[in-house]
């Protein structure tokens, strides 16, 4: 194949990418535009594999075959309330595949053409800062995600020094790889190093910044590609590793702006490991009155609209069946159902979306933050499952909350709210929620799914 | 060579417009698939993989090739795979 043609190949390929995240604007095209993603890139490994470089196949072949069985398996077998672990470590095979190419092509370079252009070496370096970083990041927010590491932020003393050292250190080793690219070395111990600075980062910021740093890693995880594109001079990396990186920019930005934080703040402000502000004892003290599913259940009798607010702790209980049940329970007696969701609740953007869809939930009915504010005055019942901070009206009242500002679900304003809860502990922002203490306000102390199931039953038989 | 990186640094700014025109279009429904799949997406360095994992003078390099083909084909196939799984939970429910 002459070498137009190939290009030629890798335009489609990029085109198909583009077109097929066009589609993902809606629930309807969105199947079709993953496969058109999916056929994009079959078409590049194809051409590649034509390429008249590629002169050997066993270890291209035997790779791929493990790589397509091992991906299939985690694909096939993850929960939907484990999809972010998911992503994290894909992304990090993502990342870690960059690092490896471009660390290939140095050695290439090395053996053939000791004098590679400044450009490529400028992209070596920085494939190498950028993978190393991804890789080592997201086995970190796998492993917060997953549970193998404590969730909460790890802060080392003086870790802004440690880290601003290390970063230093990586400059340094940029600038000495690209002026002696010949020195191989060089390339992994830069990886070394930035892997480190990628662990640190990680490490140090907690389970509910998660969303934020998932897109982050995604973002790098794309512009590692594109940054091996660089090296390889290969127009489809480019393209590709550059949407990617776009995406991942983008709901990072979104995420951000839904807690009312920067970027900065997210990924050094340690936030969550310090407290601060008025006592659990002060904020609740007398004031909690504990429900129970009959009482709700009588709640519902004469409720005409009810809104559920799923949170992270609807995840980890499992509960987005059960809560279908009781919502097609509440709807066959003529209430009229929709659920609220927060952009940051979950540990993923679109988390509880996916859950709720994974139960058979019509998306028609999830509506999106500034929506739903709009309704909660008209709302009998609110329903808070499993969340906290996204509820906590400190965030309009209180200039002083570490949350002020934040925009929330005012899940206040309706006439009763429930919150299902398994105690008052506070939530990843470490501080009381004065929800729990309003006149109509009625907590409903359990396990998420165990209250859901006990609540179906305490409603049929009432 | 400099016109060269000129009109690849040209690609990668106008490809990042393209990206984000597009995916400022998805609903944030979508969020979670839209993650996965860019994260496929990325997988795209199998392309540089293969390269690697395809030359004949060096075992090193098959070797470094090799564990890039692995780890960037368990991200497009799991991305894609996942994804599409995903997908079709909303589409069920018409």
């Amino acid at each position: 194949m002459s070498l137009a043609l190939i290009n030629v190949a890798y335009l489609i390929a990029a085109v198909c990418f583009i077109f097929g995240l066009m589609q993902l604007s809606h629930p309807r095209t969105a199947v079709r535009g993953n496969r058109i993603g999916a056929l994009g890139m079959l078409i590049a490994i194809v051409v590649t594999l034509l390429e008249k470089e590629v002169v050997t196949f066993e270890w291209i072949i035997a790779g791929m075959i493990l790589g397509t069985i091992i991906g299939a398996v985690l694909a096939i077998r993850v929960k939907m309330t484990a999809m972010p672990q998911m992503v994290a470590l894909l992304n990090g095979f993502g990342g870690g595949a960059s690092l490896l190419v471009a660390g290939a092509e140095l050695t290439k370079f090395s053996l053939i053409e000791p004098n590679p252009a400044l450009q490529t070496t400028i992209a070596v370096a920085a494939t190498c800062v950028i993978g190393s970083v991804t890789f080592w990041g997201s086995l970190v927010a796998y492993g917060k995600l997953e549970g193998l590491i404590n969730e909460r932020s790890f802060l080392i003393k003086g870790r802004h020094l440690i880290n601003g050292a290390l970063g230093l250190l990586a400059l340094f080793l940029c600038y000495e790889l690209i002026q002696h690219p010949a020195y191989t070395s060089l390339y992994w111990l830069l990886c070394v190093v930035s892997s480190v600075v990628g662990f640190l980062l990680v490490i140090a910021i907690g389970g509910a910044d998660m969303p934020v740093v998932i897109c982050l890693l995604n973002s790098y995880s794309g512009l590692a590609g594109a940054a091996a594109g660089f090296v390889l001079s290969n127009n489809g990396l480019i393209i590709s590793g550059s949407l990617v990186g776009a995406s991942g920019i983008i709901l990072c930005m979104i995420m951000c702006k839904a807690m009312n934080r920067s970027l900065p703040n997210v990924l050094f402000g340690g936030f969550g490991a310090v407290d601060s502000g008025p006592s659990a004892d002060d904020v609740y003290g007398g004031r909690i009155k504990a429900t129970t599913p009959e009482e709700i259940a009588m709640l519902f009798d004469t409720a005409r609209r009810v809104v559920i607010v799923p949170g992270y702790g609807l995840a980890v209980s499992q509960a987005q069946h059960a809560v279908r049940d009781l919502a097609n329970l509440l709807e066959s007696k003529g209430i009229e159902v929709e659920y609220g969701i927060h952009p940051v609740a979950g540990r993923m953007p679109g988390h509880m979306n996916i859950l709720l869809a994974e139960a058979s939930i019509p998306y028609e009915k999830v509506k999106e933050m500034d929506e739903v504010n709009n309704s909660f005055e008209q709302t009998d019942v609110t329903m808070v499952i499993g969340a906290n901070d996204v509820v906590n009206p400190e965030a309009r009242t209180n200039p002083n909350s570490p949350i002020a500002g934040m925009p929330i679900l005012d899940v206040d304003r309706s006439k009763t709210v429930v919150v299902v809860k398994r105690s008052l502990s506070p939530g990843f922002a470490g501080i009381p929620n004065p929800l729990f203490a309003l006149d109509n306000t009625l907590m409903y102390f359990a396990d998420g799914k165990k209250a859901i199931l006990d609540l179906i039953t305490a409603v049929k038989e009432g | 060579m400099e016109s060269d990186f000129v009109s690849l640094l040209t690609i990668f700014v106008l490809a990042i417009f393209v990206g984000v025109y597009v995916i400022t279009k998805v609903p944030p429904t979508l969020h979670t698939p839209l993650t996965s799949g860019a994260n496929a997406i990325s997988g795209i360095t199998i392309v540089g993989a293969i390269l690697a994992a395809g030359v004949e003078h060096s075992l090193l390099i098959q070797v470094l090739g090799f564990v890039a083909v692995v780890f960037a084909m368990i991200n497009v196939v799991g991305g894609f795979m996942v994804t599409d799984r995903m997908l079709q939970m909303f589409k069920r429910k018409e």
